[in-house]
C-alpha cells in the first residue's frame, strides 16, 4: 500500500489554507523543516513567527495572537509543544478556550532514531486531562488534511499528533471529515478493534492476520481522542465478542483507559489494552523496530484479539 | 498635564485603593501590597491614557492591559469597576463561589483581557497581541504590567528577546519595583542585579518613573509610545502597600488579612488622604 507523509499533509494544507483565511497565522521555534511548517513561511513570510528555541514564549505568544482574532497554529516536536509549555497551555490557551492550534509533530516513537528524550509516550494523554482541549491522532495524510480544515472553524484549543513517518492512507479523499466521530475502516463481525494514529495501520494489518484463521476483526479509527462519545463505542462494540484498543502511547491514561472508563458497568466483554507499558521510550534505526520492542505490531494486535476470543 | 488634570487621577488613585481594601474587607486574605503600589499607574492607563470602551468591553480599536502579576487583580477591578464595566456590589463579591471576580485574571470578567496569575506569562501574551494588531494594522496598544518578584520567571525574558526580535513598539511593559515580594524583600530572596541594563541588553527603551506620581507614570508612558522600532519599559519606583502606613514596606500585606483594628486603621488613613487632595 501507498505510503504518504503526515507533515508534508500537515504543511500542504496550512499553505492551502492560508490562502482564503488570512486570519491563519504559523509559529514555529526551530523545527519548521520536521513540522514541514516551513511551507508556510515559504507561502506568506509575514504570517509566519519564528520564536527561536523557546516553546513556551511560542505557546503563549499563540495564545495572545488567538485572543486579538488571529487562528494560530503552533508546531514542534509532541514532547516539546505539550511538556515544555503544560502550564502555558493550562493558563494561557485552555482556560480562555483561545483558538489555538497545537501540532505535535513526530508524535509517539515516530522519532525513532532520537530516542526517548524526543519520543512522547504521553503527550495525547496528558492533553486529554486538560478542560476545554480537543485531541486529534490522524492515522494518515488524507486524515491529517482534513482535521486542519476542520480545526479552523472549531471554537476552542484543539492539539494535534502527527507521526513523522510516512504511512498507509486509509482515510478516502471524498468523505465528509467531523471531529469527535469515528470512522470504521473494515467492518468486522467476531472482535471490534479501536485504533488511533499509526495503529490503525498496525490494526488493518493485524484483521488481516485474523482473517486467516477465521477471525472477522472491525477496526475503528478513532482519530478524536477528545471528545470521545461513548455512543459512538456503544455502536461498534454492539454485537462484538471482545473489544481490543491499541494507542502507541503509555497506557496509563490512554485510549485503552478512556474507552474502559466510558462503558464500565454496561459492557461485559473480554477485553485487551495494547498500549507501551510504563517506561520511555529508545534510540532505534527504525520505526518498526521500536513497534515490535514496545508490543505495538500487528502480531501484538491479532495475538491480543484472539485471546480475548478464547481462540 | 495641568494641576486640576493631576488632582483627578490622584483622586481616582486614592478610590482606586479604597475599593481594594473594600474588596479585601475583614478576615480575608488579599493582595494589598502589591495592588495598592499599582494604583496610581492604574489611574493613569485607564483613566487617561488608554482608548477602552466600557459599552463595548471587545471593541476591535480598544487598547489592551495585561496584568502579567495577575495577584494584583484587586486594583484592575478596582478601575474597571469605577468605569463601569461591572457593578459595585461585585467588589464584596470577589473570590466567592457566586461572585464574577476570580482570584486572578479571568476572561469571564468584563475589561479582562486575558488569564494571568501563572507568573511570567504576560509578556508573551502581549507579544502576540501586539503582533496580531500590526498584522490588522490596527492603531491599538498593548500595556503588560509585571512585578519585580516575577522578574525571576524565565519566560519573560524570552517574552522580552521575542518582542525585541519583532520590534514591537506597540508594546509597553511595565515593571512594578516595589521591592518586596510574597516571602521578603526581592534582593535578599532572589538578586537580580542590574535590572534596568538587562532589559536594555535585551533590546528595550527602559524608562524609569516614580510610581506614585501620575504626572510622572504619564509622561514616562507619552515617551514610551514615541519610542520606534523597538519595546519600551517603564519602571515604576513604588512602595509596596503605598496609601496605608502599617502596611508599607512589608511582605506582611502582600496577601495579608486585615482585622477590624487595623482595617478601621486603614480606611482612616485613605480617608484622610482623599481630604488631602
Amino acid at each position: 500500500m501507498e505510503k504518504k507523509s503526515l507533515r508534508m499533509a500537515y504543511g500542504e494544507a496550512l499553505v492551502e489554507e492560508g490562502k482564503n483565511n488570512p486570519n491563519i497565522v504559523v509559529l514555529e521555534a526551530d523545527l519548521g523543516k520536521s513540522t514541514m511548517s516551513c511551507l508556510f513561511k515559504e507561502a506568506y513570510p509575514e504570517r509566519y513567527f519564528e520564536m527561536g528555541i523557546a516553546e513556551q514564549s511560542m505557546a503563549t505568544t499563540a495564545a495572545g495572537l488567538a485572543l486579538a482574532g488571529k487562528i494560530p497554529f503552533y508546531s514542534t516536536f509532541a514532547v516539546f509543544a505539550v511538556g515544555r509549555a503544560y502550564d502555558q497551555i493550562r493558563c494561557g490557551i485552555a482556560i480562555p478556550e483561545a483558538n489555538v492550534r497545537i501540532c505535535g509533530s513526530s508524535c509517539g516513537l515516530s522519532d525513532f532514531g532520537d530516542g526517548k528524550t524526543h519520543q512522547s509516550i504521553e503527550d495525547a494523554n496528558i492533553m486529554c486531562t486538560i478542560p476545554n482541549m480537543t485531541v486529534l491522532n490522524p492515522c494518515d495524510a488524507v486524515e491529517t488534511r482534513k482535521m486542519v480544515k476542520a480545526m479552523l472553524t472549531h471554537k476552542g484549543p484543539v492539539y494535534i499528533r502527527v507521526n513523522r513517518n510516512d504511512l498507509p492512507v486509509y482515510t478516502p479523499l471524498d468523505t465528509d471529515y467531523q471531529i469527535g466521530k469515528m470512522y470504521r475502516i473494515r467492518e468486522g463481525r467476531d472482535v471490534v478493534i479501536f485504533a488511533t494514529g499509526a495503529m490503525v495501520w498496525k490494526s488493518m494489518l493485524a484483521a488481516d492476520i485474523l482473517q486467516t484463521s477465521g477471525i472477522s476483526a472491525e477496526v475503528i479509527n478513532v482519530s478524536s481522542l477528545k471528545p470521545l462519545k461513548k455512543e459512538e463505542i456503544l455502536k461498534y462494540v454492539a454485537g462484538k465478542k471482545a473489544i481490543v484498543t491499541a494507542d502507541e502511547a503509555t497506557r496509563i491514561g490512554g485510549l485503552g483507559a478512556a474507552i474502559a472508563s466510558l462503558i464500565i458497568g454496561e459492557v461485559n466483554l473480554p477485553f485487551a489494552q495494547i498500549a507501551i507499558d510504563d517506561q520511555f521510550g529508545t534510540s532505534a534505526y527504525t520505526y518498526d523496530e521500536l513497534l515490535e520492542r514496545y508490543g505495538l505490531t500487528e502480531f501484538d494486535i491479532a495475538n491480543a484479539a484472539r485471546k480475548t476470543l478464547g481462540r | 498635564m495641568n494641576e486640576t488634570k493631576i488632582r483627578e487621577l490622584q483622586g481616582i488613585a486614592n478610590q482606586l485603593r479604597c475599593n481594594v481594601l473594600e474588596m479585601i474587607g475583614v478576615g480575608k486574605a488579599g493582595h494589598w501590597g502589591g495592588s495598592s503600589s499599582l494604583a496610581e499607574t492604574m489611574a493613569v492607563l485607564y483613566f487617561h491614557t488608554m482608548r477602552v470602551d466600557r459599552h463595548n468591553p471587545k471593541n476591535p480599536e480598544r487598547d489592551r492591559l495585561l496584568l502579567s502579576k495577575g495577584h494584583a487583580a484587586l486594583i484592575q477591578y478596582a478601575a474597571l469597576c469605577e468605569l463601569g464595566y461591572f457593578s459595585r456590589e461585585e467588589l464584596t463579591k470577589v473570590k466567592s463561589l457566586n461572585g464574577l471576580l476570580q482570584g486572578h485574571p479571568d476572561l469571564t470578567i468584563p475589561g479582562i483581557e486575558a488569564v494571568t496569575g501563572s507568573l511570567g506569562q504576560g509578556l508573551s501574551l502581549g507579544v502576540g497581541m501586539s503582533l496580531a494588531l500590526r498584522l490588522d494594522k490596527n492603531p491599538a496598544r498593548v500595556f503588560v504590567i509585571m512585578g519585580d518578584g516575577e522578574q525571576s520567571e524565565g519566560q519573560l525574558w524570552e517574552a522580552a528577546m521575542a518582542a525585541a526580535n519583532f520590534k514591537l513598539d506597540n508594546l509597553t511593559a511595565f515593571i512594578d519595583w516595589n521591592k518586596i515580594q510574597a516571602t521578603g524583600r526581592t534582593d535578599d530572596i532572589f538578586s537580580i542585579p542590574a535590572l534596568d541594563k538587562k532589559w536594555s541588553a535585551f533590546g528595550w527603551e527602559v524608562l524609569t518613573v516614580d510610581g506614585h506620581n501620575v504626572a510622572s507614570i504619564a509622561d514616562g508612558i507619552e515617551k514610551a509610545k514615541a519610542v520606534k522600532g523597538k519595546p519600551a519599559l517603564i519602571v515604576l519606583d513604588t512602595i509596596k502597600g503605598k496609601g496605608v502606613s502599617f502596611a508599607e514596606n512589608t511582605a506582611t500585606y502582600h496577601n495579608g488579612m486585615f482585622d477590624e483594628a487595623k482595617f478601621a486603621q486603614a480606611a482612616k488613613e485613605l480617608a484622610a488622604l482623599k481630604e488631602a487632595i
